[in-house]
C-alpha cells in the first residue's frame, strides 16, 4: 500500500535505512540527523518532520531490554490480560493504545512491579524480574494524576530518589539543577507542589522520574488531565525529552492521535490482548482488523465477500483490491478510510449515493452519504450539496480487506 | 454575607455553660470560703505536685502506648480494599458503644486478686500476681478506654494519602520503611497530633478509673479536685484552683503539639 504522507517522508526516505554497507557509520549518520531534528524539534512548529526520520533509525536491531512473556492477569476473577506478548527495544518509543478498561494500564504496572501476573514472565535486559520488588527495578513511573508528594517542594519532590540513592547532597543539587532544566522548571525550587498548575506539576513528575536516570520510563496517561493546547505542547516537549535522554520511554494512552504522533511504535490493545504491534504508518494504513480499522482514525467498515484473489464486492458490485489469500467467497470486512473516497459526478461513480449532511472541519468538510442504506463518511475538499446524488470513487489500493473478527460475526 | 444567625442558639449555650463556668472557676480560685481573695489556694497545691508528676506521667505513658499500639494498625487498615476497612473500623471503635463506667468494672473483674486473670494463671501454677491497685492496672484502664480516639484521627488522615503517592515513592526506590518514614509519617503528624490530644487531655484528668483500677492508692488530679469537690476534703475553692493549674498544663502541652504540627505544615507550604 502506498504512504499516505508525502514530501518529508521521501526525503528521509532517501537515506538508505538497512541498506548493505558499512552500518556503523550509517547509524552514526543516523543519529546526527536525529539529534539534529532533536533540537530543531523543540523551536519547529513541524514538529511531525522530525519524527519520521526516527522510522528505521530506532532500533529495532538495539537489544530487548523488555519482555513480556505470556502474560495473564486475572482481577477477582476477571481476566484483565489474556495471555500478553511483548518485546520492547532499547531507547524505544513505544505507546499502549486502546480504549479504557483495554489492560494497557494494567500492563504497565507489570513493568513498574505494582502487579504481579497471575502468568507469564517479565524480563528486564534479559533477566526475570517477576519477583523483583517495584522500588528495586530500574525503571520508573509518571503516574495519571502526577503522585506528587504534598508534604514536599519542587526540589524536594525531585530529590526524593536521590536522596535515597545516599547521594552526596553536592551532586543531589547537580542532577535536581540538571532535570529542571530539561523541563523548563528553573526557579520553582521551593515552590510548594501543590500550588502549582497541572501543566507544572507533570513537569515536576517527569523532572522526579527522571532524576532517577532509568533506563525505562512507564507513562501513564500523563497528558490526561491538561486541555488540549498543553497537551500538544507538552507531546512536543516529551518526544525532545525522550531523545535527549536516549532512555525507552513506554507510553499508555487512549488517544490514538498522540499515539501516531510520538511513537516509534504503537501496540493497539483491545480487551486484554495485543491487536497489532507496529509504526505508526503500519496501523494506519494496514489495520490488522476492523476493531483497529475504527478505533485508529476514522474509518467505513462494510460486510464483503472475497471472489477471488484482488476481487471483493460489496453492496452487489465488484471492485478490484489488492488483497488475496482469502476462501473463495470468505465473507470480509472492508475498510475504506473517509479520506480515500473521491467525491466525482454520479456518472462517473463506481457507486452513488445521496448526501445527507456536510459539515465543514476547517482543512475538510465531512458528508454524510447514504447509499444501499449504509451511511458513507467522506473526507474532501470539494463540497457537495446536501440532497446531491454523487459519485464515489476509490483506487484499489484503498480498499482494506479483513478478516472477519468474531464478535462482529 | 452569610446571617450569622444560625449561630446564636450555641452561642447562648456556650456563654451559659463555658464561659460563665469558667469564670466562677477562676473567681473559686482566687478566693476563699468568704469569699474574699486570696492566693492560699493556689499556694497551696505545691504540696500536691507529685500528684500533678503521677498524673502527668501515667497520662504521658498511656498515650504513648496507644500511639505505638495504634499507628501500624490505623495504617494497615487504610491501605487495604475499602469494603473491608469499615469492617476494621467497626471494631476499632465498637467499645466506644459500651459505657464507659462498664468497661472499667470489666477490668476490675479480670484483674482482681481471685480475678479471671489471676484464676486463668492459677492453672499453671503462677500467681496470684497483684494486677489490681497498681499503676499498670491505670495506665492500661486509660489505653483500653482512649485508644479509639487515637485510631480514629490517625484511620481519617491516613486514608486520604493517595495510594498512587505510596506507589510513586516506592517508585522511585523506597522501601517499605523509608516509604512509612518520609511519606506516611510526615503526612499523618495532623492525625498524631489530634491523637495525641485526644488521649492526653481526658487520662490527664480522670479519676474513675485510677480510683477503680488504682484503689485509690495511686491519687491522681481528678481523683484529688473530686475529694474537694465530693469528698471529706470539701474545698471547692481549692478544687477550683487544682482544675485552672491543670488546664494551664494542659494548654501548654496542648500548644508545644500544634508547634510541631504547624511546623510541619510551614514545612509543605514553604
Amino acid at each position: 500500500m502506498r504512504f499516505r504522507d508525502g514530501a518529508p517522508y521521501d526525503h528521509y526516505k532517501r537515506v538508505p535505512v538497512g541498506a548493505d554497507g558499512n552500518a556503523s557509520a550509517l547509524k552514526n549518520l543516523l543519529r546526527v540527523v536525529v539529534s539534529k531534528g532533536a533540537l530543531w524539534y523543540g523551536r519547529s512548529e513541524k514538529a511531525w518532520a522530525v519524527t519520521k526520520p526516527q522510522r528505521g533509525v530506532v532500533p529495532v536491531d538495539n537489544a530487548v531490554i523488555v519482555s513480556l512473556q505470556n502474560i495473564v492477569v486475572d482481577f477477582d476473577g476477571e481476566r484483565v490480560l489474556k495471555g500478553i506478548h511483548l518485546d520492547i527495544h532499547d531507547k524505544e518509543f513505544v505507546t499502549l493504545l486502546g480504549p479504557s478498561g483495554c489492560g494497557k494500564t494494567t500492563t504497565l504496572r507489570i513493568i513498574g512491579g505494582f502487579v504481579s501476573p497471575t502468568q507469564g514472565d517479565v524480563y528486564f535486559s534479559g533477566k526475570r524480574i517477576n519477583d523483583l520488588p517495584a522500588h528495586k527495578r530500574q525503571v520508573n513511573t509518571i503516574f495519571q494524576r502526577y503522585a506528587l508528594f504534598p508534604h514536599l517542594n519542587v526540589y524536594e519532590n525531585i530529590a526524593f530518589g536521590l536522596k535515597l540513592k545516599k547521594m552526596s547532597d553536592k551532586s543531589i543539587k547537580a542532577t535536581v539543577q540538571e532535570m529542571m532544566r530539561l523541563v523548563n522548571l528553573k526557579g520553582f525550587e521551593r515552590r510548594n507542589v501543590t500550588s502549582l498548575s497541572g501543566g507544572q506539576q507533570q513537569r515536576v513528575a517527569i523532572a522526579r522520574a527522571l532524576a532517577n536516570h532509568p533506563k525505562v520510563l512507564l507513562l501513564d496517561e500523563p497528558l490526561g488531565a491538561l486541555d488540549l493546547k498543553l497537551r500538544k505542547e507538552m507531546q512536543r516537549e516529551l518526544k525532545a525529552i525522550q531523545q535527549e535522554m536516549d532512555i525507552t520511554f513506554l507510553y499508555v494512552t487512549h488517544d490514538q492521535e498522540e499515539a501516531l504522533s510520538m511513537s516509534d511504535t504503537v501496540v493497539v490493545m483491545n480487551n486484554g490482548e495485543i491487536q497489532q504491534i507496529g509504526t505508526p504508518q503500519d496501523i494506519y494504513n494496514e489495520p490488522g482488523n476492523a476493531f483497529i480499522a475504527d478505533f485508529i482514525g476514522e474509518s467505513n467498515i462494510i460486510d464483503g465477500f472475497m471472489h477471488k484473489d484482488f476481487l471483493v464486492e460489496f453492496f452487489d458490485k465488484r471492485f478490484t483490491c489488492v488483497d488475496k489469500g482469502f476462501a473463495l467467497m470468505e465473507r470480509v470486512d472492508v475498510v475504506i478510510r473517509p479520506e480515500d473516497i473521491k467525491i466525482v459526478p454520479a456518472i462517473q461513480g463506481q457507486w452513488t449515493g445521496v448526501v445527507e449532511t456536510v459539515t465543514f472541519k476547517g482543512v475538510h468538510y465531512e458528508s454524510i452519504v447514504e447509499s444501499h442504506g449504509y451511511k458513507w463518511m467522506i473526507h474532501s475538499t470539494g463540497y457537495a450539496e446536501p440532497g446531491m446524488i454523487i459519485g464515489m470513487q476509490v483506487l484499489p489500493d484503498d480498499i482494506h480487506i479483513m478478516k472477519k473478527m468474531e464478535e462482529s460475526a | 454575607m452569610k446571617s450569622k444567625l444560625p449561630a446564636v442558639p450555641y452561642l447562648l449555650w456556650m456563654g451559659v455553660f463555658t464561659i460563665v463556668p469558667f469564670l466562677l472557676v477562676i473567681f473559686f480560685a482566687f478566693t476563699d470560703s468568704s469569699g474574699r481573695f486570696t492566693l492560699d489556694n493556689l499556694s497551696g497545691i505545691t504540696s500536691y505536685i507529685p500528684v500533678f508528676g503521677r498524673s502527668l506521667w501515667l497520662a504521658l505513658v498511656a498515650t504513648v502506648i496507644c500511639l505505638v499500639l495504634a499507628y501500624p494498625f490505623a495504617y494497615i487498615i487504610s491501605r487495604i480494599p475499602s469494603h473491608r476497612q469499615s469492617i476494621f473500623y467497626m471494631l476499632a471503635i465498637l467499645p466506644m458503644w459500651m459505657n464507659y463506667l462498664l468497661r472499667t468494672y470489666a477490668w476490675m473483674t479480670i484483674l482482681e486478686n481471685n480475678g479471671l486473670l489471676n484464676r486463668f494463671l492459677g492453672l499453671f501454677g503462677i500467681g496470684p500476681l497483684s494486677l489490681i491497685n497498681t499503676q499498670g492496672a491505670v495506665v492500661l484502664g486509660m489505653v483500653y478506654d482512649f485508644i479509639p480516639f487515637m485510631i480514629l484521627p490517625l484511620y481519617s488522615t491516613m486514608v486520604k494519602i493517595d495510594n498512587s503517592v505510596v506507589e510513586a515513592a516506592q517508585d522511585l526506590g523506597a522501601s517499605t520503611w523509608s516509604v512509612l518514614t518520609r511519606v506516611i509519617l510526615p503526612l499523618s503528624v495532623p492525625g498524631i497530633t489530634t491523637g495525641i490530644t485526644m488521649v492526653f487531655v481526658p487520662s490527664v484528668s480522670t479519676f474513675i478509673i485510677s480510683r477503680m483500677l488504682g484503689g485509690g492508692s495511686w491519687l491522681m488530679i481528678g481523683d484529688l479536685i473530686e475529694m474537694q469537690f465530693l469528698g471529706n476534703a470539701y474545698n471547692p475553692n481549692l478544687g477550683s484552683a487544682i482544675s485552672l493549674v491543670l488546664m494551664v498544663i494542659v494548654l501548654i502541652i496542648m500548644s508545644i503539639t500544634n508547634l510541631f504540627d504547624d511546623e510541619e505544615v510551614g514545612e509543605m507550604i514553604k
